[in-house]
């Protein structure tokens, strides 16, 4: 009975070894419940938002980009003001929330614009800031990384060297830098032109100034993959730089490299909405979940809703994401050493 | 060990001499922008942007308006701003330092506070039910916007419970210590906790981690066979080696926040400290006190890391080798 067991436990065994270490370490992300349920919340959170157009056009029969200051709206059975006149008769406040699916569930902004359908629309761009700007990050950081710590010498000072100025600068100060000239001004390089409302901007300019926190990492990595002997005998067999790069390298900086991937997404959101907030990230008429903050702040104490919600959005998914980030490094690299959310 | 340091301090001066050159060219120097057109107004016609550009000495090449520049910031020290003209950079810099400090100085006391026990709590009960529980909302402190955040605690102390529960909180304004302690602490204490969450979070987060690890280490298994108790061994020996790398985060964390990091909570509270300042500066494009601001604080940065760098020179004998 003991010898069988050994037995099957041996088979079991060579069954796990045979398989890839992608897929195993997929299989164990999958068996992770709080990282699937995770998963299952983020998807949620991308469906619904894609939903928006669907939901303004259909559920609500508005268009959130365009003010209506004079508009009307039946609540129960009485028509009532988007726009009401204060008791006082000076100025207006929004209407609140009517918790009702059908029209301004909660309530308007300052303009008279329905806020639920705003905060769907705003999820998209914060989502497409988020997750573009990562994968930018990564690859430029993975780019930078490899070619730094692969040929070393001159051109590893020259990429350290600008890795270290941005590592050095107060990374807020570095985002409003960059986004208080070009949000104003748009990106002027000869042929290339970014207007100043563009939705590039902010992603480039998120993207940019995490850049040394992934491609340090990976030049060490590489630094140390240089040494093995299976590079020794890539470059024995006379394989050229690039096949080594691509072929050699490449596959073994991966997993690190997708550990880095939820967590810049979910410090991407953060820093789109900071840098929102101050005015200087996504520009009307486009809205995000840290412009309807912003919108929010004049009407904290009156309709507090419209900051409430777009935040509760980014909590739950930058959570989502922290959680989700957590199960894909216990999968693929459980000796990464990460910081927090950084 | 002074050649290391003396070694680091030179680099330390090479990275602040090139953070101030990446600033003066993303203001000056960036393809579309006109500074005197900034100065003179949207409406100003050519001679009077002539007249701006000559005023401000903007028609100068790049390399001596930048000399100039330094030259005011940090010899003559009398470097004014471009918006309100005849305003000197440094005082207001100075003036707004304390506030910057007194609002970390209290973050930081309950960051370490909840973040440590938070983090030890949850390494102890590693397994049972507190330990994700803890996690989770050290996950949660980490997700949230700092300056939403701001925004909630203000709905919260300044709404309609501002009568009962919270009528003892400040409507926002800062007093100093000088002035009186309890008031100081009392206007401080919402900018406090909301800045400390995100980083007792982080630390939560690293402490756990870092004491599981050194849980599973040999010395451990060694304590263990000395007969030590079980309480001896997590707080002498693990949480000791674990502390090590919170030392090292909590230098660096400190630098960028005295740097100006706590913009965000400064602006949401109007607390007018340093990244108050630094802000200001940026929504008027007011070079000259954003400089000082982002000089001021790429100082503390660079000066954190330096030290960082040369207590663990001084700890670990290996790293002074390969430096």
């Amino acid at each position: 009975m003991a010898e069988e067991v050994n037995i099957i436990n041996k088979v079991a065994m060579t069954a796990v070894d045979s398989e890839s270490p992608w897929r195993s370490s997929l299989r164990q992300l999958r068996r992770n419940r709080a990282a699937m349920t995770a998963l299952g919340v983020l998807l949620f959170m991308v469906v619904v938002t894609l939903l928006a157009p669907f939901y303004a056009h259909h559920f609500a029969h508005d268009n959130p980009f365009v003010p209506n200051l004079q508009g009307r709206i039946k609540i129960g059975n009485h028509f009532r003001e988007v726009m009401q006149t204060n008791t006082t008769g000076l100025g207006v406040t929004p209407v609140g929330p009517t918790w009702n699916f059908s029209k301004y569930f909660l309530g308007a902004d300052e303009l008279g614009r329905d806020v639920f359908a705003r905060v769907l629309y705003g999820g998209r761009v914060t989502l497409l800031i988020g997750f573009s700007s990562g994968l930018i990050c990564i690859t430029v950081a993975t780019v930078l990384g490899m070619l730094a710590g692969y040929f070393g010498r001159a051109t590893d000072w020259i990429i350290s060297r600008l890795l270290d100025i941005i590592w050095a600068f107060p990374i807020y100060l570095l985002a409003i830098s960059l986004s208080v000239i070009l949000v104003t001004n748009g990106l002027d390089l000869g042929i290339i032109h970014i207007g100043a409302g563009s939705l590039l901007l902010p992603i480039l300019i998120i993207a940019s100034v995490y850049v040394p926190y992934v491609a340090r990492p990976v030049r060490g990595i590489v630094f140390s993959l240089k040494e093995r002997d299976f590079i020794h005998a890539a470059v024995a067999s006379g394989a050229s730089d690039w096949h080594i790069l691509r072929k050699e390298i490449l596959p073994n900086v991966m997993p690190s490299v997708i550990v880095f991937f939820p967590l810049m997404v979910a410090l991407n959101i953060l820093t789109e909405s900071a840098l929102s907030t101050l005015g200087i990230g996504v520009q009307p008429p486009e809205a995000s979940w840290g412009t309807i903050i912003n919108d929010g702040l004049q009407l904290l104490h009156t309709r507090p809703w419209v900051a409430i919600a777009p935040g509760i959005c980014i909590v739950i998914v930058c959570v989502a994401l922290n959680i989700f980030g957590d199960g894909v490094r216990d999968a693929f690299d459980p000796r990464a050493k990460l910081r927090g959310s950084i | 060990m002074l050649r290391f340091i003396s070694k680091r301090l030179a680099s330390a001066l090479l990275v602040m001499f090139t953070i101030s050159v990446l600033v003066f060219l993303i203001f000056f120097a960036t393809p579309g922008v006109d500074p005197a057109a900034r100065i003179a107004g949207k409406s100003a016609t050519p001679a009077v942007l002539r007249q701006v550009a000559k005023e401000f000495g903007l028609n100068r090449p790049l390399p001596i308006r930048y000399g100039l520049m330094m030259f005011h910031l940090f010899i003559k020290q009398d470097l004014t701003s471009y918006v309100n003209i005849g305003d000197r950079i440094i005082p207001q810099i100075t003036a707004a330092a304390p506030i910057t400090l007194s609002l970390i100085f209290g973050a930081v006391v309950i960051w370490l506070f909840v973040g440590i026990s938070a983090g030890v709590v949850a390494a102890k009960n590693k397994g049972k039910f507190i330990d994700p529980l803890v996690m989770f909302f050290g996950i949660t402190a980490i997700s949230i916007p700092v300056f939403w955040l701001g925004e909630m605690v203000s709905i919260i102390t300044q709404g309609g419970l501002h009568r009962t529960v919270f009528a003892w909180v400040p409507n926002g304004g800062y007093v100093s210590l000088t002035q009186s302690p309890w008031q100081w602490a009392l206007h401080l204490f919402w900018p406090w906790v909301t800045l400390a969450s995100l980083y007792a979070g982080i630390y939560a987060r690293v402490l756990r981690g870092e004491l599981i690890n050194n849980m599973n280490e040999d010395y451990i298994r060694t304590a263990r066979a000395k007969g030590l108790s079980e309480r001896r061994i997590l707080y002498r020996h693990a949480l000791r080696c674990s502390m090590i790398t919170i030392v090292s985060l909590f230098g660096l964390d400190v630098g960028v926040l005295v740097g100006g990091a706590a913009l965000l909570t400064e602006v949401v509270f109007g607390l007018q400290g340093v990244g108050w300042l630094t802000y200001q500066g940026l929504q008027n494009l007011d070079l000259p006190l954003i400089m000082g601001c982002v000089m001021y604080g790429a100082f503390f940065v660079v000066l954190a890391s330096a030290v960082v760098d040369v207590l663990y020179a001084y700890i670990d004998p290996r790293i002074r080798v390969v430096a």
